[in-house]
């Protein structure tokens, strides 16, 4: 247990010693994404064959490494998630990607302990190989501050965190700067909400720490529901001391002694890494009373969501913490006034907290020197959709689409050309071509209709059909709704109506205005966030790709070939041999003809299932 | 120097206030709402009451607390449009047939539908299926015609603590029904009825029992006689075009007699009775220190909330019948030489009353001793099925041998009251002057929970008088636990007591106490106060009550 | 597998967790774990021991889309509807899951009580789409191939057990 500052101040130096003295390191990423492919047999396979080779390896800092040592670490999620499982070999900084469990023999042979790379397993674009991580493209391009560790260090182990200097944050903020400081700090960098708004947390900080009732609370939303974002869940499994430490500074700059994290149900490996995080910071004294002998105590509790988007509002993902339906309530009261159990709470989301460490540390100069004046840092997305690279990344604000997409993301996949970005997930809206050069951060953003969100970038090439993509958006919404506010409940329950008619062929005069129309009513008077942004899918594609829905309604056609119920098929009377097998397919019979003479398709009759496609063997049957 | 706001470019008085929507009815505009009733926590669902602001920010006022300086507007444009889709949207999920429906006339998205003009709804509809929920005698509910405003389930939870209703599933598919969308009989549901009363659509309605009522009515070989409860000649007057909360127990007795009843009486008889036999009880248990704190049994609904909730409470429930009960069983008797057959009917202010006339405890030889509760509300309903004018009536008085009356019979309607009418029996000074005192001495008034001490045969005796179930909760709670302070508990179900029943028309809080202070000016007009005065009662002990005071009087609620 | 409910059981999860109304959406997901969905048995009992009414926690558990009223197959598998892997075409795998299995939108469980299948909004999982899982373990880049081999060994897999 560590009592002191100067306690915790030998423990780091001793940990410091043995993370630079070992030297040779695997890092098997650890993320959601690569155990999925199978990265923590590898991880175990790596460690019996080094054993079985009589290396010693070590895979947190116990003991003082000595000889011919190799560390092997299950790291947080690297981020070029299309890549993997990935492997990190250091010193030298290679990357091994798509590596399989009959990789790790000759990994450990050539590589660990013969000092060769593999260049099979390396990254290639466009003939070129790329052996060390920052050299990919990928990689070269971002500013990782949030995401520094991931990757780098094991992201199950407390010592190796604070062996980086994890915790120093804390201690500045414990024993050289009063909680007015802190907030001051917060302030002065300008630091804006990661989840969303983009309100600044230092002002959010200041509005907490004045208020009389006690006790406070911190409260973390790790209810990362936009489909398409996992920036948050890659910073709660990959480096989940930093999210605690900056919980905790949080705590101590507004006189607060508990902390929840909500984190949401889909999240079991955010959930055990937490909660693992949170037991060893207990151990030693980081978490409980009198931390390191200050006047602090702090302790964080894990809610597990189960299942609901609208509990990412704060007061539903409040209520929802004490219990009760995830519904918003009518504001005010504000959360900083009356949060959970109607106490005064911050409510910030992971990758704020997790930007305050370095705040702290490095000072609100130094986090302002990245990013633009009013929207400085770094800011993670989510890159995702018809593109090459997917996968998360962090690059400063204010980065355009085209860097992201084109140098970053390595462009279209398949060569195909580049429509549209969904941005902010289901309450944002989609950028064009003509936004390409926009830089994104916060105000450019709400300048053309689109928002930040939780970062979410869904890449979206030329045959995607935006009236589905407005469709699908408006289904989960209205899925989603919790049903509260009638705006919301009824409203987004007839826009998807409408939206399912038009791309089923049924559109109807006037239903892109009546869309507008109930856009305009749900976004002026809905009652929380989440449903006042619920129509901008649909509002901004209206607005770029009016033509589109144009087509569907007047002329039945889905310009993108898309939408099943819009194809027409027909039989190309030069191919067709007249074998009647179509015909005999058809389950509502609408294809007829004489055997041995071209068959044709009533167009009235046909139900667009595909039978005669798929059951033709001369290619006759065509889809236009 | 007090605040101001601008509501429509007038100047508006800021005066505690909690929220801008009772500042700008205040100025005189009937801002619409669905969901807002000051009685139970904002909600702010129905978005029906939005406001704009000179920068075009539209905001709800029912959740926005007035600031000096705001200026605020009601009737815009925007506002317009939107209130009018939010009814468009509503209606296109909502049942439409009107003309059928119980609730037509009194229905707020019926009205509001109409005076925003919505003739024209251009979505198709989808409105449930009806399923309707008749399980309960009390109540009946239908799904198809829910607006989802959670009055219901507030008033069930926040008012009165029983939580049988909440809301179930969610967005779109979200409904308000019991667990597991069970029968509501089977449910915690007490039948107080108040989730019906605050609806403010055909989705909960109380029982009618009218079509019933007229047959027996038109059989001759009936005699239907009915008695009026004390709540019924207050509740029932603004609704008929008389002053609120006015009296009209003779417009009242006339309109029974046009409407085909033989005879007519006045339940404050059966109320006398019980001031006598719950005296009588608590006195006893106050010399033998048994089974104290004694709780009342007047109120149906609260009975049935400590049988589903505190059953092993039930030998605390005073065992005395309640007014309506006591007097049902003693017409009974009184008329069972009669040839034709006695349809005994109560008007009641009440929807528990239902289920209480039904209960097998007050059957004896298989017969109820009250046959019908018929609310105020189907009173109503019938007076003017029968074209009778109200107004226009010749107050007439109750038949005899009942004519005689007391004012503690009388302000049973409103809460308080039984504790009242019990203290001027117990209480050894019958002057006037004691009288004032026990008035003034923390028994009267609206508030949810009152306490007051009376000092009886030279002993203490501690009370505390509580309307809204949830306001029970926690003593019965403590008294569950072997803790309390208390000798003696009245608890009627209804905040304010029978007043603000189910049953009664639709009253905002202010008309409520109106009501109340109606059956105080009747007690002060009535020249017999107390209950053992009450001749024509004292002389039923020595016919029909004779030797059956027991059987006729008191009754034995058991724990299942 | 027997339905029946061993209240000692609950009542260890209730007494971890702490008696109180704000601790019932913890209490159910650990209900949930322990028989694979919410037995009608446990509301009435926890409605006593947390002094809350039945509807109130009926009302959570149906607001809540990860709490099943229906008892779950041996395998619940999840398919990724969201951005990411709808763009990637996720619809597909989950109409082979169905047809494959005789389920429907409506009909989510085998009669064998073997599979669940069902459509989640966002696993997080996006890099890897089009994504499924099976009793929480990730199954990336999935194609309707993909998803009747997959089907075939968890048939294998589960006969066996």
């Amino acid at each position: 247990m560590l009592k002191t500052r100067e306690d915790l101040t030998s423990l780091r130096q001793a940990l410091e010693g043995r993370f630079a003295a070992q030297v040779k390191k695997v890092l098997v990423c650890a993320g959601t994404g690569c155990v999925a492919g199978g990265s923590l047999d590898i991880y175990a396979r790596l460690i019996e064959l080094l054993r079985e080779k009589g290396v010693n390896c070590q895979v947190d800092l116990a003991h003082e490494p000595h000889g011919e040592e190799v560390g092997v670490k299950r790291s947080g999620c690297h981020g070029f998630c299309e890549m993997g499982p990935l492997v990190r070999v250091e010193p030298q900084g290679w990357l091994y990607t798509k590596v399989k469990i009959d990789d790790c023999e000759e990994i450990v042979e050539k590589t660990v302990l013969g000092g060769e790379p593999i260049q099979r397993l390396c990254y290639k674009i466009n003939g070129e190989i790329y052996m060390t991580q920052e050299e990919i493209p990928f990689y070269k391009k971002q500013t990782r501050t949030v995401l520094e560790h991931c990757g780098h260090i094991d992201a199950t182990s407390i010592q190796e965190y604070l062996a980086i200097g994890g915790y120093k944050a804390l201690e500045k903020a414990l024993f050289e700067m009063e909680g007015q400081q802190i907030v001051e700090e917060i302030q002065r960098s300008n630091l804006r909400g990661r989840g969303g708004g983009g309100f600044p947390t230092g002002r959010k900080w200041e509005q907490a720490r004045r208020q009389p009732a006690q006790p406070k609370y911190i409260v973390c939303n790790g209810d990362e529901g936009d489909p398409g974002a996992f920036m948050d869940r890659s910073v709660m499994e990959g480096d989940p001391h930093r999210l605690l430490e900056g919980i905790m500074i949080a705590g101590a700059a507004v006189g607060a002694s508990q902390g929840y994290i909500y984190v949401r149900a889909e999240y079991p490996m955010a959930v055990s890494r937490l909660t693992e995080a949170i037991q060893q910071a207990r151990e030693i004294g980081i978490l409980g009373q009198n931390i390191l002998g200050s006047s602090f105590d702090f302790d964080i509790h894990i809610s597990r969501g189960a299942g609901a988007f609208v509990c990412g509002e704060g007061s539903a993902l409040t209520a929802s913490i004490e219990g009760r339906r995830g519904m918003p309530r009518v504001k005010p009261p504000r959360t900083v006034e009356k949060g959970l159990f109607e106490k005064p709470t911050v409510l910030n989301n992971v990758e704020t907290l997790a930007n305050v460490p370095q705040i702290i540390l490095r000072g609100a100069d130094w986090y302002r020197s990245i990013g633009p004046e009013n929207s400085p840092g770094a800011k993670a997305f989510a890159l995702t959709g018809n593109i090459q690279n997917t996968g998360l990344i962090e690059v400063p604000m204010g980065t355009t689409l085209r860097e992201i997409i084109f140098d970053i993301g390595g462009g279209m996949r398949d060569g195909a050309e580049f429509k549209a970005v969904q941005i902010g997930g289901p309450s944002g809206g989609c950028l064009t071509k003509e936004h390409l050069d926009l830089p994104l951060d916060f105000d450019s953003l709400q300048k053309v209709g689109a928002m930040i969100g939780s970062g979410g970038l869904v890449v979206m090439d030329d045959k995607t059909c935006m009236v589905e993509v407005a469709r699908f958006f408006m289904n989960f919404t209205q899925n989603e709704s919790c049903g509260k506010c009638v705006p919301c409940r009824e409203g987004t329950k007839r826009m998807l109506e409408i939206l399912e008619r038009i791309v089923a062929g049924q559109g109807q005069p006037g239903d892109i205005d009546l869309l507008l129309e109930l856009a305009e009513t749900i976004s002026a008077t809905a009652l929380c966030g989440l449903g006042k942004t619920a129509a901008q899918p649909v509002v901004s594609t209206i607005r770029y790709f009016r033509d589109e829905y144009e087509a569907h309604v007047n002329e039945k056609r889905c310009p993108t070939h898309n939408c099943q119920k819009l194809k027409r098929y027909y039989i190309d009377a030069q191919e067709c041999k007249g074998c009647s097998k179509c015909a005999r397919n058809c389950p509502v019979g609408a294809i007829s003809g004489e055997v041995r003479s071209p068959f044709v398709i009533d167009q009235e009759k046909c139900i667009k299932c595909g039978a005669c496609i798929d059951g033709c063997s001369f290619h006759a049957v065509k889809e236009g | 120097m007090s605040a101001f706001m601008m509501v429509d470019n007038i100047p508006v008085e800021i005066a505690g206030e909690e929220n801008i929507l009772a500042v700008i009815r205040k100025a005189g505009v009937e801002l619409p709402t669905f969901c807002y009733y000051s009685e139970l926590s904002v909600y702010g669902a129905c978005r029906m009451c939005m406001v704009e602001d000179r920068r075009g920010n539209i905001q709800a006022a029912c959740s926005t607390p007035p600031r000096e300086g705001m200026e605020i507007f009601t009737n815009t444009p925007r506002l317009r449009k939107y209130r009018r889709n939010v009814l468009e949207l509503l209606l296109a999920s909502h049942c439409r047939d009107c003309t059928t429906c119980e609730k037509s006339g009194k229905c707020k998205l019926q009205q509001l539908a109409h005076q925003f003009g919505i003739h024209n709804i251009r979505f198709g509809q989808l409105s449930d299926e009806h399923q309707r929920d008749e399980s309960s005698l009390c109540i009946s509910r239908d799904s198809a015609k829910c607006i989802l405003c959670g009055d219901c389930v507030r008033m069930c939870e926040e008012i009165q603590g029983v939580g049988a209703i909440d809301f179930v599933g969610r967005g779109s598919r979200m409904k308000v029904a019991p667990a597991f969308h069970e029968p509501i009989a089977n449910s915690s549901c007490v039948g107080c009825g108040q989730c019906a009363a605050v609806c403010p659509t055909g989705a909960i309605v109380v029982k009618n029992d009218v079509e019933r009522m007229w047959a027996e009515l038109a059989d001759p070989k009936t005699k239907c006689v009915v008695q009026i409860a004390p709540a019924v000649r207050v509740g029932i007057s603004r609704e008929m075009g008389l002053g609120t909360g006015e009296n009209a127990m003779g417009k009242v007795t006339a309109a029974l007699r046009r409407l085909g009843f033989d005879e007519v009486y006045d339940t404050t008889t059966g109320a006398d009775l019980t001031v006598l036999e719950e005296a009588n009880e608590l006195a006893g248990r106050l010399a033998s220190g048994q089974k104290l704190p004694l709780l009342t049994s007047c109120c149906p609904a609260w009975v049935q909330f400590v049988e589903k909730n505190y059953p092993q409470l039930l030998p605390h429930v005073s065992t005395c019948r309640s007014p309506m009960e006591m007097f049902g069983a003693v017409l009974k008797e009184q008329l069972k030489t009669s040839t034709r057959r006695i349809v005994s009917v109560a008007i009641m202010p009440c929807t528990a009353k239902k289920f209480e006339v039904a209960r097998p405890e007050f059957k004896r030889n298989g017969v109820s001793d009250v046959d019908y509760a018929i609310t105020t509300q189907e009173l109503i309903s019938m007076i003017r099925q029968a074209g009778i004018v109200f107004e226009e009536l010749e107050p007439e008085s109750v038949d005899m041998p009942f004519g005689v009356s007391t004012g503690a019979g009388v302000i049973f309607g409103v809460t308080g009251g039984v504790t009242e009418a019990v203290i001027r029996r117990l209480s050894d000074d019958k002057s006037t002057g004691a009288l004032r005192a026990i008035a003034f001495n923390g028994v009267r008034g609206m508030e949810s929970v009152k306490e007051t001490q009376v000092e009886i045969g030279g002993k203490t005796v501690r009370i505390a008088i509580v309307s809204g179930l949830a306001n029970a909760r926690p003593l019965m709670d403590k008294l569950a636990q072997g803790q309390c302070d208390y000798d003696f508990i009245e608890v009627m179900a209804c905040p304010g007591g029978c007043v603000s029943g189910a049953g009664q028309p639709f009253a905002a809080k202010a008309e409520k106490a109106k009501r109340g202070q109606g059956l105080y000016q009747a007690d002060r007009m009535s020249p017999i106060k107390r209950s053992e005065e009450n001749y024509a009662v004292t002389a039923l002990y020595d016919s029909v009550l004779k030797g059956r005071v027991h059987e006729l009087l008191h009754v034995e609620y058991v724990n299942e | 597998m027997t339905n029946a409910i061993d209240f000692t059981v609950v009542d260890g999860i209730v007494a971890r967790h702490g008696a109180e109304p704000s601790n019932v959406i913890a209490i159910l997901q650990d209900i949930q774990a322990q028989y694979r969905y919410l037995p009608r048995e446990i509301f009435p009992y926890l409605a006593r021991k947390l002094q809350m009414s039945a509807a109130k926690i009926y009302s959570v558990a149906t607001f809540y889309e990860n709490f099943s009223l229906e008892p779950k197959g041996k395998y619940v598998i999840k398919i990724c509807d969201g951005t990411a892997c709808h763009v990637r075409k996720s619809v597909p795998i989950l109409e082979k899951m169905r047809e494959s299995l005789g389920l429907s939108a409506g009909k989510l469980t085998t009669d064998d009580m073997m599979f669940t299948v069902e459509t989640v909004s966002c696993l997080g999982a996006c890099g890897l789409a089009p994504a499924c899982t099976v009793n929480d373990k990730v199954y990336p880049s999935m194609t309707p191939e993909k998803a009747e081999e997959l089907l075939a060994r968890l048939r294998e897999e589960g006969a066996v057990c």
